[in-house]
């Protein structure tokens, strides 16, 4: 286990994932449901709403 | 020990993460009119813990995008937010808390506030720090997703309920450029400004307590510091046993004992201390 997670591919393995992910994700459509919150005042962030 | 005595340099750390928060906070003229920017650069996440109803802001919060996807009603997972957060922390890990959130640059500075008597630690300190967790986990997670209206959408309960960053960096700001919005504050508006006045004075009298105890974002990026491709390693050969480095620690870190903890922010003191470079950082195993 302590040799997996020392090995540089571990880490490189899952960064390759979390593009993966992130790849899949704007495919469907979720990079619209960010851009949409993040661009209107989020009254819950700011203790309004 | 102070830092003088263990040749410990904090501004370059201090210089790097000013300008990471400029330049993600560089929506300038927002700090005048009262409204956000709403450009395209607002697509992506930004990795450290940055409020996107910051005037200033110009990339949107990981934690807060998180749990809108999360929230929404047509998706239950957020590919694209955790992607990002698994991809920024498989390379650097935790290095993002100590070089770029500019949350966490002002909890450092507002730790060189002189204080009498400063808490390093204090017992149920490590127990306390599995909090972070259950935030993540209830308040990130589990809440946006089930807890949600008859349009099947949750509210960004980390935001709403806990979040004092964006109180800070949202909040303030934004309510005191707009007068409509001061006629709108109540209870909550209260409520999260008492966590962030909580949250200033402890930061005055402990280490970066937001990052150690709350921080969802944190505790997402310390589960892969023992696997990320930048990491810190010792030199047991040139190691002398004189715990200079773990004295140095604000995070209450060992680094000989476990140089990758998911406690530390990688600031890099440990290696600043250390009188016989046994510590070294990077990609290299």
């Amino acid at each position: 286990m302590k040799k997996i997670a020392e090995s540089k591919w571990t880490g490189i393995a899952l960064a390759a994932v979390g593009i993966l992910m992130m790849a899949f994700g704007i495919y469907r459509g979720e990079m619209e449901v960010v851009f949409t919150k993040a661009v209107n005042i989020c009254m819950e962030c700011i203790g309004i709403g | 020990m102070d830092d003088k005595k263990m040749n410990i340099k904090n501004w370059p750390r201090h210089t790097i993460q000013a300008l990471w928060a400029a330049l993600t906070n560089s929506h300038i003229s927002g700090f005048v009119t009262g409204k956000i920017y709403t450009g395209k650069l607002k697509n992506a996440c930004v990795p450290g813990l940055n409020c996107y109803s910051c005037p200033g802001a110009a990339g949107a919060c990981p934690i807060g995008s998180l749990q809108a996807v999360v929230g929404s009603w047509n998706f239950k997972f957020a590919y694209y937010v955790i992607g990002f957060l698994i991809f920024v922390g498989a390379i650097l890990g935790r290095l993002v808390c100590g070089f770029l959130c500019p949350f966490g640059l002002i909890q450092d500075l507002l730790n060189k506030i002189p204080f009498p008597k400063k808490i390093r630690t204090f017992k149920g300190d490590k127990l306390l720090r599995k909090l972070k967790y259950v935030i993540f986990l209830v308040f990130v997670i589990l809440l946006p997703l089930f807890l949600t209206d008859i349009m099947g959408q949750g509210a960004p309960y980390f935001c709403k309920l806990i979040c004092p960053a964006g109180t800070l960096e949202g909040g303030l700001p934004l309510v005191l450029l707009n007068k409509a919005m001061r006629g709108a504050i109540g209870w909550l508006y209260i409520w999260k400004n008492t966590i962030l006045i909580v949250t200033i004075v402890l930061s005055i009298i402990i280490y970066r307590p937001f990052c150690r105890y709350i921080c969802p974002l944190g505790a997402f990026y310390s589960v892969f510091n023992k696997v990320s491709i930048y990491r810190y390693r010792v030199d047991m050969e040139k190691c002398v046993g004189c715990g200079k480095c773990a004295k140095a620690c604000q995070m209450e870190v060992n680094p000989v004992e476990n140089p990758n903890s998911p406690e530390c922010i990688r600031c890099g003191r440990c290696k600043q201390a250390c009188p016989v470079h046994a510590i070294a950082s990077g990609c290299k195993r």
